[in-house]
């Protein structure tokens, strides 16, 4: 379908209508060109962008290779390559990301899946829910993790009721993957959902008439139609687990930190913006090196529309 | 790919709702093997969720569906064996022509050199031999409709469902494959059941009609049957445009022709055996069963034979349609009908607003109905 998409973008022949239904609607068919005068609109967000982003941006990337008094220097980036500890940490942030990725998509799909076909009430319960933890601050959840999770906490009370052994999950991996596929969860269920409200149901009920049993109708036609939200949703926890901050810092161990930890140590402690600044540097080029990666899968049209 | 006879469908006593929505209030009928059965309703009559209940879908509340004698009720939808096609095709967007022509074979574990051949066959019947490679988003609506015909046909089901299947395309195209579909029909031997609001479809194509409305049957006939002999005003009204004049059955004659008098002193001579002496009903007379004279003076008004004026002439290409008032003075005393007349051969007059006609039918062409709740 993806490729139909496309090949439909690139003008190739598509349906020929006949001469008269073109001449009818042709009228209709004509692109809306802006004029100039409501580009005068965009002016604010244009400013906003460049004086809170771009900028910024610019100096930040500026910054990385400045070497103070001998001018333009790669030695931040020969440093972060050669210490073996930050390699360490940069694959670390990509492993980490990935796996939280797959437990996202493996945890969200099937609620999005029983989200997008189920009665209206259902499916607006099932939205409250997972929209609410957006409605409190990721600090409060990450220390509500914090109080079950810990020695004294919740999980291991009632895991000692039941003489269950205690277990460790915070300040270590498991911690903070726990946290971050929390986190990361609703944005993965919520792309999802978008992209399969939009798989015309009747297609899976064409398939079973078809003589496909229900599974086979899922795995031959549901599935591939959802595809592309599988893809986008990926994209987006792997980006945004990539860059996370407070849960990794404050729910993994000290051994398990990730590039955004490293990026604010280098700020805080020690004041070496130029390096913090290569970091984040290194950090934008991974997220760059996946948008490609999808753009060339899947297409970035299908980020921005999110349909099938 | 001539196949063995299609098979025949019973329906007995269905019912479902949807809450407190009665959607399909028992219906019954049945279909005889091999023939084309249009299911006609407007939008709400429950002839869709006959449908879906007969292609398994749905789960009726009660009743039974037979398919060639076997019980099918509580059979999923892919044990059935029957092809569906819906109005929106349906088609699986990510596969090509091919690939969804080959879909139910590959479902059935056909081997992949069979599977080729058929689907080829199939692409052939259906004009669309060298698309095989396309996906659907590159073809037309009617080339769409007809992948998924051929789609629904390639395991040579006994019965085809199909959902307002034209109902997409424009009015052309529709004619066209109207009479292919039909065509198609025959050669393949499947009994087709086709549910759609348009009575014309349902006049071009089906051996055998059924009406809807409200989640029960009206009427199960010939598609003449119903234009000429409907049984209910909403029949009547339903299957091409009608006339409906309320009156009072005051005589009932030996040859079947009953005398009805409107409110207003006006005779109708018309036909229909189930109404008595006293019933009140409503006559459904078709526009195109009324002859139109010019007239200069009034000459007294008799049964089936009305003075009347002219108050609105349309042209339709072929043909006029006029309306008509009968009765002077008070509105609640006038009868407006609606008259259609050819605009060559022998009805070449043609009349203008405010003309005087002399209006008169044959007591044959009416037909006494009772008179519906309103």
């Amino acid at each position: 379908m993806m490729r139909a998409c496309c090949r439909a973008a690139r003008g190739e022949t598509v349906s020929a209508p006949s001469p008269n239904t073109e001449a009818a609607i042709g009228g209709t068919r004509r692109k809306w060109t802006p004029r100039i005068t409501s580009l005068w609109l965009l002016v604010p967000a244009l400013g906003f962008l460049a004086v809170f982003f771009a900028y910024p941006l610019a100096s930040i990337v500026l910054r990385s290779f400045d070497g103070g008094a001998s001018g333009l220097t790669l030695e931040h980036y020969s440093t972060f390559f050669t210490v073996p500890v930050y390699p360490r940490i940069l694959w670390q942030t990509i492993e980490i990301s990935l796996l939280t990725t797959i437990l996202c998509v493996l945890v969200g799909y099937p609620l999005a899946y029983v989200m997008a076909n189920s009665s209206p009430a259902v499916r607006n319960v099932m939205l409250l829910m997972v929209m609410l933890p957006f409605m409190t601050s990721v600090l409060v959840r990450t220390y509500g993790w914090m109080v079950i999770l810990r020695p004294t906490g919740l999980l291991n009370h009632v895991a000692q009721l039941f003489g269950l052994p205690a277990v460790e999950l915070l300040y270590n991996r498991p911690g903070m993957l726990i946290g971050l596929v929390y986190t990361m969860t609703p944005y993965v269920v919520l792309t999802l959902y978008s992209v399969m409200r939009g798989i015309d149901g009747r297609l899976v009920a064409v398939a079973r008439s078809l003589g496909a049993s229900g599974w086979s109708a899922f795995w031959r036609i549901y599935f591939p139609l959802s595809l592309p939200g599988v893809a986008g949703a990926s994209l987006l926890v792997f980006i945004l687990s990539s860059g996370f901050y407070i849960t990794p810092r404050l729910m993994g161990g000290d051994r398990d930190q990730l590039l955004a930890s490293i990026i604010a140590y280098q700020v805080d402690v020690l004041l070496n913006f130029e390096f913090a600044s290569a970091i984040a540097v290194i950090l934008l080029a991974i997220t760059l090196v996946c948008f490609g990666i999808y753009a060339r899968a899947v297409g970035l049209k299908q980020l921005l529309t999110s349909r099938t | 790919m001539k196949a063995s006879a299609g098979n025949s469908i019973v329906l007995d006593n269905l019912w479902k709702t949807y809450g407190s929505f009665v959607a399909v209030g028992g219906v019954s009928l049945s279909i005889e093997a091999g023939k084309f059965c249009t299911i006609l309703g407007p939008s709400g009559s429950g002839k869709t969720t006959v449908l879906m209940m007969l292609a398994g879908f749905s789960e009726p509340l009660r009743g039974n569906i037979l398919i060639d004698g076997n019980d099918v009720t509580r059979l999923p939808p892919q044990k059935r064996n029957l092809g569906v096609v819906f109005q929106n095709y349906a088609l699986f967007p990510h596969m090509t022509v091919l690939g969804n022509v080959a879909f139910p074979l590959k479902m059935r574990g056909m081997n992949a050199a069979e599977i080729n051949l058929k689907c080829r066959q199939m692409l052939d019947v259906v004009e669309l031999g060298d698309f095989a490679g396309r996906y659907p988003g590159e073809l037309s609506g009617g080339q769409q409709q007809r992948v998924a015909l051929a789609r629904a046909l390639v395991f040579e089901p006994r019965v085809l469902l199909m959902d307002e299947p034209l109902g997409a395309l424009d009015k052309r195209l529709r004619a066209a494959l109207q009479v292919e579909l039909k065509e198609l029909q025959r050669r393949m031997n499947v009994t087709v059941v086709y549910v759609t609001h348009d009575q014309e479809e349902a006049l071009t194509m089906a051996d055998q009609v059924v009406i809807m409305n409200h989640g029960k049957i009206e009427q199960f006939g010939t598609a003449d049957d119903l234009y000429d002999r409907p049984t209910t005003e909403f029949v009547a009204g339903f299957m091409g445009d009608t006339n409906l004049i309320e009156g009072v059955v005051t005589a009932k004659g030996n040859d079947g022709v009953l005398r009805v008098e409107h409110p207003t002193g006006r005779t109708i001579l018309a036909q229909n055996n189930a109404s008595s002496v006293g019933d009140s009903v409503s006559v459904s007379l078709r526009p195109e069963c009324l002859a139109l004279e010019a007239r200069k003076d009034s000459p007294t008004e008799e049964a089936n034979g009305w003075n009347g004026r002219i108050v609105n002439a349309v042209s339709l290409g072929d043909a006029m349609r006029y309306t008509i008032v009968v009765g002077e003075n008070r509105p609640s005393l006038q009868i407006q009908l609606q008259a259609k007349l050819g605009r060559r051969g022998a009805h070449g007059h043609r009349f203008y607003p405010a003309d005087e006609v002399r209006l008169s039918w044959n007591a044959n062409d009416a037909r006494v109905l009772p008179r519906g709740k309103r």
